[in-house]
């Protein structure tokens, strides 16, 4: 059914991922120290060839999940397993030897390009580091790269604080591409841009995708920014991997609740489709002190003592379609109907005291 | 519409930001005392370092003037107690306490940036281990350091030299230590680590040209401390010894005709205040230049 199941194999496997921080706070001195779980236990693969998109609210771990599988972080415990080696095992020497075939484009276009550089020497860093090409040569590449995104190579000699947000976004974008990696991970790509830009640069990056074979993870805070780009979705929620699958499954078919309360919530461009909006009450927990069982019950329309007992399992509920809810919507079956159904026949002792 | 947009972004960004050094100069325009300090120091180094050329006297020859004279047209500043004139052993002086200051200064920056910088940098136990040091020299009282170790290792110029540097670097470690620590967090920082490269390469291509310019204010007040301390330290006779001229020395050997030829003293002593005031001075507007606060006021 999934067609990524069966034609695809992994390019990475990330099992068990894991990163906590220690925070300090808390206490008479401030000695108490905390532990913050950014990234929780996450275990999915990401196919060769595919744009898995990767969303969830603000400070629920995707952007640290995204540098962690690049190392950018040192992951407290788990795998990343890239051409069947562990690469959190490799020393700096073979890391730095790997970032060739892996990079990143950041969310920010100010903060991520050296104001003391021209972009023809960011770019041009990616050859020098690794020893590929220097002075003419350089010069040579870095220019066909920047008529690739869409940039005036003639601009090789400006300075990042000459370009419009979009445009320093495209010199990412180069950056990223130069040593013409395997993997990407777009992090939040286009948030910091005007709408008007941001459709050009996802349009940008599904062709340099096509076109060069990426892999893309692709991590964003709205559903619908990921729709378009995804041929998979991965739902992240408090540092958890919620529900992932394809992406017409997530947006049709929704298994988790929180996916559905999402989706609930994306603006239609049709006025005449109404649609019955779940607004989730509350805030996000705090990933410092998040509640016991799924980190979701204290938001969830449907949960119920034992979700405060249990954390749900991460399984496969349906073909391709992996959740972790201990009650899953069935296909077919919206959170409307299924907050219904919970409403008459309730479990024992069902969680409305925690909702109120 | 949207090609108009970008073209005023474009328009807008270029003469807010322009080069940061260019920024830095017109900023110190607007202070002027420390505009005025700069050009007086410029004037002050030439003269010192090339006035030696010019000036046919030698600072160690006796003059057929004798001893103390008076001023005159061939002896601007008259003769000293011995009968050298007075003029070319401020110049010359002058040339060793600058010389000094410069030096001691160079090396407290580059003892300082290393320190500063790869505590910042690396972190954990190399942060832990260099800081460490740092406060312990802090706790230690810098004149009396300079004392004791000139005392121990004697008083020869390049030591003079070591030991003011050796003292001065405290300060530069720690505003560099600071300052990498903001910069390493920045996302081109981390781009580069993704880029694949080196430690190395990322401290010194990314991180320290940022800190570039708090290093040069830095370097000016070091100087000020420097040239203070070695006139200090002469004076106390530890520094640099006669016949060498130093303001510092000059100032010491004028003390018992401080009755009979106050000018002897008057003018070492006046040189190296203006002086040090005049790279305090500098240092001080070339802080407030780079203060982004800089704008409001």
């Amino acid at each position: 059914m999934n067609p990524h199941e069966s034609n695809h194999e992994p390019l990475l496997e990330i099992k068990n991922l894991k990163k906590y921080f220690e925070i300090k706070g808390g206490g008479a001195l401030g000695r108490k120290k905390q532990t913050l779980k950014a990234v929780d236990d996450v275990s999915f693969e990401i196919y060769k060839g595919e744009t898995l998109g990767l969303v969830g609210e603000s400070g629920c771990g995707k952007s640290t999940l995204g540098r962690n599988i690049l190392r950018l972080q040192d992951p407290t415990s788990g795998e990343v397993v890239y051409d069947q080696k562990n690469i959190l095992d490799y020393t700096k020497k073979e890391m730095r030897a790997l970032r060739k075939d892996m990079q990143i484009i950041y969310q920010d276009p100010f903060g991520s390009l050296n104001p003391r550089f021209t972009i023809g020497q960011i770019i041009g860093e990616m050859y020098e580091i690794h020893g590929i090409a220097r002075g003419k040569e350089k010069e040579k590449k870095v220019k066909e790269l920047l008529e690739l995104v869409g940039l005036d190579p003639q601009r090789y000699h400006s300075y990042p604080h000459e370009f419009s947000g979009g445009q320093r976004q495209r010199v990412g974008i180069a950056r990223a591409l130069a040593l013409q990696p395997e993997f990407i991970v777009a992090d939040e790509p286009v948030s910091a841009l005007d709408v008007s830009v941001q459709s050009q640069v996802i349009n940008l990056l599904i062709e340099l995708k096509k076109e060069m074979g990426l892999t893309l993870l692709f991590i964003a805070h709205g559903l619908n920014v990921v729709r378009h780009i995804s041929d998979r979705v991965g739902v992240m929620y408090l540092g958890k991997l919620v529900e992932l699958s394809d992406t017409d499954s997530i947006f049709n078919e929704p298994a988790h609740p929180y996916t559905a309360a999402l989706l609930s919530t994306v603006p239609e461009a049709d006025p005449e489709a109404r649609k019955e909006r779940i607004v989730l009450k509350g805030e996000v927990p705090s990933p410092a002190s998040p509640p016991s069982g799924c980190n979701f019950r204290t938001r969830c329309p449907l949960a119920t003592e034992r979700c405060s007992q249990e954390a749900p399992a991460w399984q496969e509920t349906r073909n391709g379609h992996f959740t972790a809810c201990h009650y899953p919507l069935e296909k077919g079956q919206t959170l409307k109907d299924a907050i219904k159904q919970r409403k008459e026949q309730p479990e024992k002792n069902t969680n409305n005291l925690i909702m109120a | 519409m949207l090609g108009a947009s970008l073209k005023e972004d474009v328009n807008q960004a270029e003469p807010q930001e322009e080069k940061r050094r260019f920024v830095l100069l017109t900023r110190l325009k607007q202070n002027k005392v420390a505009f005025f300090s700069l050009w007086f120091l410029l004037i002050v180094h030439f003269v010192v370092f090339v006035g030696p050329v010019l000036w046919p006297l030698s600072p160690d020859e006796l003059t057929d003037v004798g001893a103390l004279a008076p001023w005159t047209l061939q002896h601007p500043f008259g003769t000293d107690d011995l009968g050298r004139d007075v003029f070319a052993r401020m110049l010359h002086g002058g040339r060793v306490t600058l010389l000094v200051g410069l030096c001691a200064m160079l090396f407290s920056l580059i003892i300082g940036t290393i320190i500063g910088a790869c505590a910042g940098f690396f972190g954990k136990v190399v942060e832990s281990i260099l800081m460490r040091i740092t406060e312990a020299m802090m706790a230690i009282p810098n004149f009396f350091f300079v004392l004791v170790a000139l005392t121990v290792l004697g008083t020869t110029p390049v030591m003079v030299v070591v030991v003011i540097a050796l003292t001065g670097w405290v300060e530069i470690a720690r505003v560099v230590y600071g300052e990498t620590l903001k910069w390493k967090e920045y996302e081109f920082v981390e781009a580069a680590n993704a880029a694949g490269a080196s430690a190395r390469r990322i401290l010194l291509k990314y991180v320290v040209p940022q800190i570039l310019p708090s290093i040069i204010v830095s370097g000016t007040l070091a100087i000020a401390w420097a040239i203070l301390t070695e006139s200090a330290i002469s004076y106390l006779g530890l520094g640099i010894q006669p016949p060498t001229p130093t303001w510092g020395n000059m100032l010491q050997n004028s003390q018992q005709y401080i009755w009979t030829a106050p000018i002897l003293g008057v003018l070492p002593g006046v040189a190296i205040t203006i002086v040090v005031l005049a790279y305090n001075f500098l240092g001080d507007g070339l802080r407030d230049a780079l203060d982004p606060r800089f704008a409001k006021k």
